[in-house]
This record gives C-alpha cells, structure tokens and sequence, in this order.
C-alpha cells in the first residue's frame, strides 16, 4: 500500500548568514534531501523602476548604483551607455578606458566579495579576512575618484564625473602588481583542499543547454561549459581593444564555477595592466553641452556656464523620442537597461533586467534532489545580490 | 548572420504572423498580434541559422490612453549570432496572452513579474502568482495611475 | 537616611558594573538588509576592527544577540520579520539604526519602503550616510558605549 509521503517544511528565512541578503527559501525536505525548493524574494523591492520614470536622466544614476550593489560602476556603466545609444552620443577614448578601468576594478571587488561569503557559508573564514583586505585597496581608489566607497556614481552620461584625480594610476599600478599575488594566495588555501572539494565537487549541477534554456548568462553560464561572454560578443566602450581570455568550466557544478571566477580574476587583472599601458589623453567627456555638465572652473568664472550647469541640474535635460536595450557583462552575468523616452526628461519606461533574477528562478531545477547543506553551497556559487533582483 | 540579415530572413519568412517591422535603433524589432505569438517565437528559436536561445527580458509598457494600453516586449539574444531581437505584442487591460515557458523555462519569473506589476495574466503558465509584492497584494504597482508612494492602506 | 545612601553605593556600584559588562560585550546579529550590509561587514574585518569592542561575535540567532544593526532599506513585505526578529531578542537591546533608508526611507520614498526603522521599532543610534563609512558605525558603537554607561538597573531589568 502506497503511503504518502510526509514533507517536512523548512523556512530558510529572510534573516539567514548564508542568504546573501532578504532572500527566503521554503525548502521542502524529506529527511536531509530537498524535495522542493520555492525562493520568496521581494524583501527588498524598493520601486526603482516606478521610482525611475519620476526621476530625471541624471538623477537615476545614483539608484543604478545601489542595485548590484557589489560592483557599482559596472551598473552605472549600462545606465549610461543606454542614454547615450539613445541620444546617439560617443565618448571620447579616454573616457571609454577610464570606463573599462572602473568596471573591471567593480568586477574584482564583487568577485572578492563573493569569495569571502561563498567561503564563509562553507566554512572557511579566513579567507573573508584576505578578501576584505584587497577590496579595502580598491575603495580606497574609488573614494579618490568620488569621494564615495561603495556607489560611486563616477561613471555620467557622456563621459565621467571628472578626470583621474592624481596619485590614481600610481595606485592602481601598485595594486595590479600585487594582485596576480594574492589569487594565488586565494588558490592554495582552497583549489586542492579535501573539504572545499568535498562540498563543491558534483554538487548543483546544470548541463550547458538546461543553463541557456533557463536564460542563465555569466559565470554561471561558463561553468557549464558555454564560452559565452558578452565583452567578447557585444563589445562596448572600447573593449574590442583588449586582450583577455574567457574562462570556462566543463562540469557545471560549484567547483567549477570556483575556478571560472578564480580565472576571471586574473584575467580582469591582465584587462587592467593593459588599460594602464594604453590610457590615451584628452578630454573625458563628449563635446555635447545639451547633455554633459560644463567644466568646474568655467562655472565658477563665466555666468553662461554657471545658467548652463544650473538647468541642467535642476530641470535634467531633454532626449530623443525612442527606445533602446544595451547591457554589460556585470560580475554576475548581463545586466542590462531597456528606456523607453517620449522625449521628455523623464524616462517613460526605465526596465532594469538582472541577470540574477533569472539565475535565481533556476535554483529549485538546481538543487531538487540535493541536500540540505548542498543548498548554501549553491545559493553562494549562483552568486546572487537582492539588490539587484528585486530592485 | 548579422541583424540585417536576420531582419530580412524574418521579415520575410513570417509575413503572416508579423504586423510591423523595424529595425529600431540597431535591434530588429517586430510587432505581432497576441495570437500568433507563441508560432513566432517557436519559429526563431527553432530556425537553426537564428537559433534565438537565450531569453534576455520579458516587460510590459503601459500607454493608458490606448485601446490595448499594455505592450508587452520581449528581448531575446542569439550566443550563435551574437544579436538580440525584440518582439512586442498589444494587450488590453485585464488581458491575457500564451506563456512562452514551454519554449524558454526561463521566462517563468519574468513572467510573473510582469503579472505581479501589471496585471497581464499568462495562460498555461506553470505557477502564475505574485513575485515581488506580497500574495494578497491588491494593486499592480507599474500600471501609470498608481501613485509613487502608493495608498495608505496597502 | 543613612540606609538609603548607603544603599545608593551599593546600587550605583552595581550599575557600573553591570553597565561596563554590556557595554564591553555587545554582540550584533547578522541582520543584513541592503548595501549598507556591506560596509557592516568591511567594519567586521581587519582594517576596522570591530572586535576591540568586542562585537566580533555576529550571532545568526537573535535569541543569544543585543545589539540589532540595521543596515539598508526597510521594506513593507519585510517589516513583520524584523519585529518578530526585535521581539525574540532579549532585555537588553539596542538599535542601530544605520545608513539613509534605515533612519527615514533614504532616496527611497515609494510603495513598498518604511520610512525609518523607527516607525517599528525604538532606535538608539542614528548613523546618516549612504552608506556610511565603517568608521562611522565605530563611531556609533562608541556613542552606543556611552550611552549605556549612563543607565541604571532600574530602565532594563
């Protein structure tokens, strides 16, 4: 006689070390072995895309910022680039490897971050201490840029807030020098160890088709064995010019996707080295004065650039009828923005589409049939950000 | 095949199915009727010189002074071709079109949250319910006559 | 009367004590809303210790935790767990308030965000930013220390 099987129902709740942030998870367990896995998000939906469309061009930048809001620039990265395929603007070439510099500089900080926590879910927390340490360096070139840490908001339509302030390629050579250094570092307390091997090895699988039917883009995407990168295949802001590898697993599981980000460490390092030895002079932002702010000192001695930066300002400025998708490859996969304009100075449609979102639906296909434990490790290596998920 | 050669393949192999076509500021983009949705979307993901497999985006428009205020958009990319394709359909207040989950499983949450914000309901969808706001949430946030700050007792 | 006073050395005494032990052991919980969850926890790693005020102990359970850092946006779908969460911490506990969104709503004034963790729950310390420097929740901790210093048994049982 068929007996039906009795579920025990456990609340991975909002408050959790291992969640990353608000995300709940129903699990339904038999035993140690997940049954079924339901995430609960929305914890943190604070209506940035309600919260766009009464805002201006200019004042949205500062929200793109706190949505992934491990890697900051790489988002206000894609804000911008879509305002300018809209408005038909070029920037100039040094604002587009200052750009690269900065996204790449985001990308190594949301992966250090992500290191530390998928380490410190797993049990390792030393490694949270050496990861903290680097990303403290890379703060510190951000606050010289902005004067703010965590979302800078350095990267504006048109080009940048201002140009490197001085003291800043001397530092980041520093940093490059020693970085290659310390992933190493990373590598030996973790690569060959039998524990991280025994907890990532085999667990959260998904094959290479299961991944692009379920709209997976990022390392996710090439730890299954995809090389797929969107720098490589949709290049922007100059990133044709650069030389760098695109590293991918071939079992699909969370040791995999550990060496993928390992690897895209040191290749975003190398993308660095290369920005550093090929950074051309001239002007940082586009010659367009509808759009971009005049220079410090014009506003502070020439009434019209003082009127012009004052509109600006306040009433944000105006942009053509249409609308436009552009994304960047973020940390976490493609990030990117859909703005729909009726010409006004609000956006009438600002769609933010995350790439997380979509990584995080397929976590109930992931770990059906895994253990309990085995839901950390997954939820860690799928690598998610509740800012950027329910925005 | 690069977008225009994508475009004109489209164009032309779909005329029944499409109502506009446009390539939009360097996206083909095409306009279909609800109805015929889920047949173009099978046709450009099984065409295997477009082979469009990587769901991007799933959103609605809201044009409240229109008959069928909801433009629903979709935005699909090509690893094959490295270009992405943007098909928009038109749907009225409280209507309700084909779910492409069967086509790319990735579209499940992305089309409950067009549910949750709008109110377009999705047939055949495997698990139509709110993602974001809470269950018994009774407003759809997005739609252009909510408020920002939203009402009182909500 | 010559009792009483000397019993006001006794309890004054007491309170110096009692407050110098809470005061020296403050121990947070893990309670990470939004970005400023990040900047709590840079302020837990090496470069600006936490542990001197011996607050290195997150505790995960708010049962064995006092001190509930708030760091990020309050959301409406989120303000029952957190109550339920204030309400299973033991006497005595403190509220940091920190960061823009936690101390009124920050740039978020829209549908689904509280505006100010202090419409829920009473918060001691108020740390503005967005977000703010991990020297600024040291700084909230110390302003959090002296406030302690000055209680008396008789506000926290």
């Amino acid at each position: 006689m068929a007996e039906e099987k009795k579920y025990m129902t456990l609340s991975m709740g909002p408050q959790h070390p291992a969640t990353h942030g608000v995300l709940r998870v129903i699990l339904e367990l038999d035993g140690e072995v997940v049954h079924k896995a339901i995430p609960v998000i929305g914890h943190l939906h604070r209506g940035v895309e309600k919260l766009g469309e009464a805002r201006t061009y200019l004042q949205n930048i500062v929200f793109s910022d706190r949505l992934d809001y491990t890697s900051a620039m790489n988002n206000n990265l894609a804000y911008c680039l879509t305002v300018e395929k809209l408005c038909g603007v070029e920037v100039p070439d040094r604002a587009k490897v200052i750009r690269v510099i900065m996204a790449e500089l985001s990308r190594i900080a949301a992966h250090l971050i992500w290191l530390a926590t998928h380490a410190l879910d797993i049990g390792a927390m030393t490694l949270y201490f050496y990861c903290f340490r680097e990303r403290e360096e890379i703060l510190d070139m951000f606050e010289m840029t902005s004067g703010q840490r965590l979302t800078p908001s350095y990267i504006r339509i048109g080009g940048l807030m201002n140009d490197l302030p001085e003291g800043f390629l001397e530092r980041l050579k520093k940093f490059v020098d020693n970085f290659d250094a310390h992933v190493d570092e990373y590598e030996t307390l973790l690569t060959k160890n039998p524990i991280w091997i025994a907890r990532t090895k085999g667990v959260g699988y998904i094959s290479a088709e299961d991944a692009i039917n379920w709209g997976i883009t990022g390392p996710v995407l090439r730890g299954s064995g995809v090389k797929f990168d969107f720098r490589k295949a949709t290049p922007y802001s100059g990133y044709e010019n650069f030389e760098f590898d695109i590293p991918t697993g071939t079992h699909g599981d969370c040791y995999d996707r550990y060496l993928v980000r390992l690897e895209e460490l040191r290749q975003s390092n190398r993308i660095l080295k290369q920005a550093i030895k090929m950074l051309p002079s001239g002007p940082v932002n586009a010659d367009v004065p509808q759009l971009v702010f005049p220079e410090k000192e014009k506003v502070l001695n020439n009434i019209e650039s003082l009127i012009m930066q004052f509109k600006l300002a306040s009433g944000g400025f105006t942009v053509p009828k249409g609308e436009v998708y552009a994304s960047v490859e973020n940390a976490k996969g493609e990030f990117g923005y859909y703005i729909v304009s009726d010409g006004s100075s609000n956006p009438y449609r600002m769609r933010i589409k995350s790439s997380c979102f979509i990584n995080l639906s397929a976590l109930p296909f992931i770990v059906k049939g895994s253990m309990v434990a085995d839901v950390v490790a997954v939820i860690g290596s799928i690598d998610i950000v509740l800012g950027e998920i329910d925005r | 095949m690069n977008s225009k050669e994508i475009f004109e393949t489209i164009k032309s192999d779909c005329k029944s199915l499409i109502t506009e076509a446009f390539m939009g500021i360097d996206i083909p983009t095409f306009v279909v009727e609800p109805d015929s949705l889920l047949e173009f979307m099978k046709y450009i993901k099984k065409m295997p010189q477009l082979s469009f497999d990587l769901i991007a985006d799933i959103t609605a428009v809201d044009y409240p002074n229109r008959a069928k205020r909801f433009e629903l958009v979709y935005h699909i990319f090509s690893i094959k071709n490295a270009v992405r394709i943007r098909v928009k359909t038109k749907v009225e207040d409280g209507g309700s079109v084909e779910s492409v989950t069967s086509i790319w499983r990735g579209a499940e949450w992305l089309e409950r949250e067009v549910f949750d914000m709008f109110g377009v309901t999705f047939k055949n969808h495997p698990d139509l319910r709110r993602i974001l706001m809470n269950e018994d949430y009774k407003y759809h946030p997005l739609k252009k006559e909510f408020p920002l700050q939203g009402y009182e007792e909500s | 009367m010559g009792i009483e006073s000397h019993l006001g050395i006794i309890t004054t005494s007491l309170d110096k004590i009692v407050n110098w032990g809470r005061k020296n052991s403050l121990w947070p919980m893990t309670f990470g809303l939004a970005c400023c969850a990040l900047e709590m926890m840079v302020a837990a790693s090496a470069r600006h210790d936490i542990s001197r005020f011996g607050a290195e102990v997150f505790r995960g359970s708010p049962r064995q935790a006092d001190l509930l850092i708030v760091p990020g946006t309050l959301t409406k779908k989120m303000l029952p767990y957190v109550l339920r969460l204030y309400n299973q911490m033991p006497e005595p506990k403190w509220v940091i308030a920190y960061g823009a969104c936690a101390c009124s709503g920050g740039i978020f004034n829209t549908y689904n965000v509280v505006q100010g963790v202090d419409k829920v729950i009473p918060v001691d310390v108020y740390v503005a930013g967005c977000p703010p420097k991990p020297e600024a929740l040291l700084r909230a901790i110390v302003m959090l220390r002296k406030k302690i210093e000055k209680e008396t048994l008789k506000d926290r049982v």
